[in-house]
């Protein structure tokens, strides 16, 4: 085990632009120059890097970053915050990265109008122009405004390319209901819904009915994590984390990556799924349950698929007959889900991920748990665990 | 009295869209009535939306081309709700392949929401849909 990175990594390019009281550019384009140039200097090209570092006060979003200079893949990003007292923490940041193996190269960067543009001596102002504003700028005057909306325009292609209908997400809206009717915490509980109830709801963005689509509420989850020497003295039984893994891919956006080739595919999950497999030695077939982020019904699908329980476009036909359910191959959101027990941004389904890993679940599967797969959001940078006993 | 007055808007109206360096001259075009594809003038790969690099040869270089504004439907939705002012619902909203083969994302207009399809030939048409907002929708090519 790492115990310590002394001189396990070094700085070894740098790149700057000139400094000015108004360079006349987007802050985009002066961390696309600043970050090439560096990139250069190290006498690297933009597909050895694969992580980076930035802050928080930064307008500069990294997915931005990496696919205007051209960085097909990251492993790893993070923003630090604090302002003034973040740069070093870059550099710790990419230190630790590089020492562990998460990634091969990682470059941190800042980028700022200080002076013509927001100034802080100024205070806050109005509307930044942030690559994140810019990019959401695209979709507003048309009217695709919600997470529902994006997950829709995915949603209608691959039921176009697979052949696949709403039987499909029936089956999972179904199933999750079912769960949540046994679940004293969920929001359904005692409230079971029918095939029926399902068909007959309310479109809400076709091809998207009402129990595809997750419930809002509020509440609060969180978890612990300590060594695995010190949980041997805990109470409970461990969740070990046998994995953990990050991605964005290229062309990637928040929840519109709609430029690319394919968008009925994941291709930051297929990088999540491959280092969660690589890292902890296990495949699908070694998981015997999974909570799969279920903000909509179809991006379960989605995740199955880059997961490896079945292949790209076959989900739809993976999930039918019960295989997600109490008996199935891979009891799946046993809890409810976000879509029916509650929405707290998926750590409510890291909770359920430990109850089944100690045997605690209200739905806790008859057969033996020793893996499960835990991940988050879909059709956006995102993360997964595998945790296991 | 102020010399600078501003008039309230007579309705709501759909938001706006963010423009800075990096896409300005696009929009400049849209104003004009143009439909345009940023291209590197290094090694002519097209991209869209405008970004200040290109990905594949990091050039910096780059024009914007006019488009010939016919594309397909490439995948759609259409939007029951929320209901939000400034938009008239069924609402469809496509992600159409422009010829050249770059996307876009933008209303499919003059044809009924439901009646939208994958692979639908649609033409761009570039409208002023309220006093200070000109976009380019897109409706079905006969």
């Amino acid at each position: 085990m790492l115990t310590s990175i002394k001189d396990e990594c070094a700085i070894v390019g740098i790149g700057m632009t000139e400094i000015s009281k108004n360079s006349g550019r987007s802050e985009l384009q002066l961390a696309a120059e600043c970050v090439s140039a560096a990139i250069k200097d190290a006498g690297l090209k933009p597909h050895d890097i694969d992580g980076l570092t930035g802050f928080t006060l930064d307008h500069v979003d990294e997915i931005e970053v990496a696919r205007t200079v051209g960085i097909p893949e990251l492993k790893m990003m993070s923003r630090m915050p604090h302002g003034g007292g973040a740069p070093m923490s870059l550099v710790q940041q990419a230190v630790m990265a590089v020492s562990t193996g998460m990634c091969k190269a990682v470059v941190g960067y800042r980028a700022m109008n200080g002076r013509s543009g927001a100034r802080y001596s100024e205070g806050v102002a109005d509307g930044p122009e942030t690559t994140d504003a810019i990019s959401w700028g695209w979709y507003m005057p048309y009217g695709l405004l919600t997470p529902a909306c994006w997950v829709a325009m995915h949603t209608q292609r691959y039921m176009h390319e697979y052949g696949a209908t709403d039987e499909a997400l029936a089956e999972i809206a179904v199933a999750q209901r079912d769960f949540a009717s046994r679940n004293p915490n969920a929001l359904f509980y005692g409230r079971p819904i029918t095939m029926d109830d399902y068909y007959n709801a309310p479109y809400i963005v076709e091809p998207l009915k009402l129990y595809d689509c997750c419930i809002e509420t509020d509440g609060g989850a969180a978890f612990v994590i300590t060594s695995a020497e010190r949980a041997k003295d805990l109470p409970h039984t461990p969740a070990m984390v046998r994995s953990a893994a990050q991605g964005a891919a290229f062309d990637q956006e928040v929840m519109t990556s709609f430029y690319r080739d394919c968008i009925t595919t994941l291709p930051e999950y297929d990088l999540v799924a491959k280092q969660c497999y690589e890292q902890s030695g296990l495949g699908p077939d070694d998981l015997d349950a999974a909570i799969i982020y279920d903000a909509f019904t179809p991006i379960v699908l989605f995740q199955l698929e880059s997961f490896g329980f079945c292949k790209h476009g076959e989900g739809h036909e993976w999930v039918k007959g019960g295989t997600l359910g109490p008996d199935g191959r891979l009891p799946t959101n046993t809890h409810g889900g976000l879509l029916s027990e509650g929405y707290i941004h998926g750590i409510n389904g890291l909770a359920e991920g430990v109850r089944l890993i100690r045997g605690t679940s209200v739905n806790q599967p008859k057969k033996n748990i020793e893996n499960v797969l835990v991940t988050s959001g879909a059709s956006m940078p995102t993360s997964a665990i595998i945790i296991g006993k | 009295m102020s010399a600078k007055t501003e008039t309230a808007p007579s309705a709501p109206q759909r938001m706006r869209p963010v423009v800075g360096h990096d896409n300005r001259e696009w929009w400049d075009h849209i104003n004009e009535g143009q439909l345009t594809i940023q291209k590197c003038k290094e090694c002519g790969t097209l991209r869209h939306p405008p970004r200040p690099m290109c990905w594949k040869c990091q050039s910096l270089e780059a024009e914007h081309m006019p488009a010939s504004g016919k594309g397909i439907v490439y995948s759609f939705v259409v939007i029951h709700k929320p209901v939000i002012p400034g938009y008239e619902y069924p609402l469809a909203v496509a992600v159409v392949e422009l010829e050249e083969g770059t996307r876009i994302v933008s209303n499919v207009v003059g044809i009924e929401a439901g009646d939208v399809k994958i692979g639908m030939p649609v033409k761009v048409s570039i409208e002023a849909v309220d006093e200070t907002l000109t976009l380019p929708l897109f409706r079905p090519a006969s």
